[in-house]
């Protein structure tokens, strides 16, 4: 009786687990797909968009060349980094210190900057889309260090409440300590506080990494096509966009590129991704 | 200690201050007056009252329907995300070889971005069309379904990894007393489990709704609201308004507002739900 129960279990699991392995060969094919595709001829890819490539279809680097001196991407991709590493940067330090002013000093200016932050995160980007790219245009913002600015304007909502939940639970007797001995604010907030904020501050980088990486409509509207300093998203967007007659190999190399570099960023901090995913989740 | 922080003012929150009226304070009451004008450019604005909000509902302006098509996207994309997510959270609770690979792989198309998901799932939807020498935009139904299957692929693999920490706060104790009780797999899913994940169905509920329901790159890049506008969402019609056709920036500008107003109604509501949830434990 108990064997019997045990292998019928035994049994479910394997059939559970041929299962899911079919459901990874689904999730995984797509990816597949562009990358099988990226390898033949471009005007083989619509003839048979399916089969492997064989000694007829394989072009090799090809696609990849054609496709990198089409668009830059290389640039690109530079520009990506450029702003998402930046934008994190300084959201990641600002954010954080007016969450900490405005949970610790109770005052009408600090409830009337939470309400605003806490608003701005239920507002859709189409509401303010036309007005801030013609005041960025005013201001001189079209530019990376421009973007930059931008993004943090707009991930300050998200991040400032996510560093105010965590500062409220911090307690007070840390930085009295840090007072006494003589320290200034400033010397009080780097030296005994954001070492403790460091949990929330990667699920804050994490998230606002994400986004910024890829965000299209932003880089799109601000920078605009025909400057230098295109985003990855902004290139294959372009890449589809300008020319009727595409370049279908070209554009398979390039999605292949665009996805590479967010796959090994996966794969290395998949854990702290994943846990700030959810924190994120559940707090947004 | 209040005291001396509060000289250090200007240098905790003016750098943020600044960035979010550039981005967000400026540029929000701009959008609140400037949907009651007819502008070109931001500077030569010209009021028109409630005109923008009567054109934005015209039938030519394709917002109603663009309305509808967003709605029928968005339930068919929450139910079919959320019942797929949670089969396979449920799935993968269950001590199986191999789980944390599969975990992996199922998230992963959740952090590609979405102009680059798109154009990769375009290709591929029309290779399958081809055999049939059709494409993506020759009808609304292929758009719909495949952006149904776009998202589905995307989202799934997030909502299960929040399902599955859900699944992971239920007490054994409590399936197991169930079970000795005589209860059925299903009994014991829908009176024990699903009661007891409720916090975490709330929440993917109103993920998908709201990332459904704004969604724009994927819609973009698939099929840019081809044929003839009928897969045209929400954010799509407001940018193609802003951004198509020159002399219709206010009607858009009203388009926004009502569209805001819809998401923050529906922000409202997932904030009233999980405050009496709250209160109840």
């Amino acid at each position: 009786m108990r064997t019997k129960e045990h292998s019928n279990k035994k049994l479910g699991n394997v059939i559970i687990f041929c299962f899911l392995c079919v459901l990874t060969v689904v999730f995984l094919y797509p990816l597949f797909f562009i990358l099988n595709n990226s390898f033949k001829g471009k005007f083989y890819i619509s003839a048979d968009p399916f089969s492997l490539p064989n000694a007829e279809t394989f072009v090799g680097k090809t696609n990849y060349v054609n496709g990198l001196l089409k668009t830059g991407l290389f640039s690109a991709i530079g520009w990506s980094f450029f702003i998402t590493i930046v934008s994190v940067v300084l959201i990641i330090l600002f954010t954080s210190m007016t969450a900490y002013y405005i949970t610790r000093v109770k005052s009408k200016y600090s409830s009337i900057l939470y309400y605003m932050f806490t608003f701005s995160m239920i507002v859709p980007f189409q509401m303010v889309m036309f007005t801030m790219t013609s005041l960025a245009d005013t201001f001189h913002l079209r530019t990376p260090w421009g973007m930059c600015i931008l993004y943090l304007g707009f991930g300050a909502g998200l991040s400032v409440f996510m560093f105010s939940g965590f500062v409220k639970s911090i307690p007070l007797e840390i930085e009295e300590a840090a007072m006494i001995d003589g320290c200034n604010p400033l010397q009080t907030y780097f030296g005994a506080v954001f070492p403790i904020l460091k949990p929330t501050a990667i699920t804050v980088a994490i998230l606002n990494a994400m986004w910024v990486w890829n965000d299209f409509l932003l880089p799109y509207l601000v920078i605009g096509i025909l400057t230098d300093y295109k985003t990855i998203p902004v290139v294959v967007q372009m890449l589809v966009g300008s020319n009727g007659n595409k370049d279908m190999g070209a554009l398979m190399a390039m999605l292949v590129l665009s996805i590479i570099p967010i796959v090994i960023f996966y794969l290395t901090c998949q854990k702290y991704i994943i846990e700030g995913m959810v924190a994120g989740a559940v707090k947004g | 200690m209040q005291k001396t922080l509060k000289k250090y003012l200007v240098i905790f929150t003016v750098p943020t201050l600044i960035a979010f009226s550039f981005a967000f304070i400026i540029p929000f009451v701009m959008g609140l007056y400037l949907s009651f004008c007819e502008f070109a450019t931001v500077k030569n604005a010209k009021f028109v009252g409630l005109q923008n909000y009567i054109t934005a509902f015209s039938g030519n302006q394709k917002f109603l329907s663009a309305l509808l098509f967003t709605t029928a996207f968005t339930v068919v994309g929450i139910i079919t995300i959320n019942i797929f997510a949670f089969g396979i959270a449920l799935l993968l609770t269950k001590k199986i070889k191999g789980t944390n690979i599969f975990r992996t792989v199922f998230f992963m198309p959740n952090l590609i971005g979405g102009i680059v998901l798109g154009y990769t799932w375009q290709q591929m939807i029309n290779a399958v069309l081809l055999k049939y020498e059709t494409t993506i935009v020759t009808n609304a139904k292929y758009g719909f379904w495949g952006l149904v299957l776009l998202m589905n692929w995307q989202m799934i693999g997030y909502m299960m990894i929040i399902y599955i920490a859900g699944l992971q706060n239920v007490p054994t104790e409590l399936t197991e007393a169930a079970k000795i009780d005589g209860a059925t797999s299903w009994q014991t899913l829908t009176k024990v489990i699903i009661p007891m994940v409720m916090p975490s169905i709330t929440i993917c509920m109103f993920l998908t709704l709201s990332n459904c329901f704004k969604l724009f790159d994927q819609n973009k890049a698939l099929t840019n609201g081809a044929p003839m506008n009928k897969t045209e969402m929400l954010a799509l019609n407001i940018y193609n308004t802003f951004y198509g056709k020159p002399g219709f920036e206010g009607v858009g500008q009203a388009k926004a507002v009502v569209f805001f107003l819809i998401v923050a109604g529906i922000a409202l509501i997932q904030l009233k739900l999980t405050r009496s949830k709250e209160v109840e434990q």
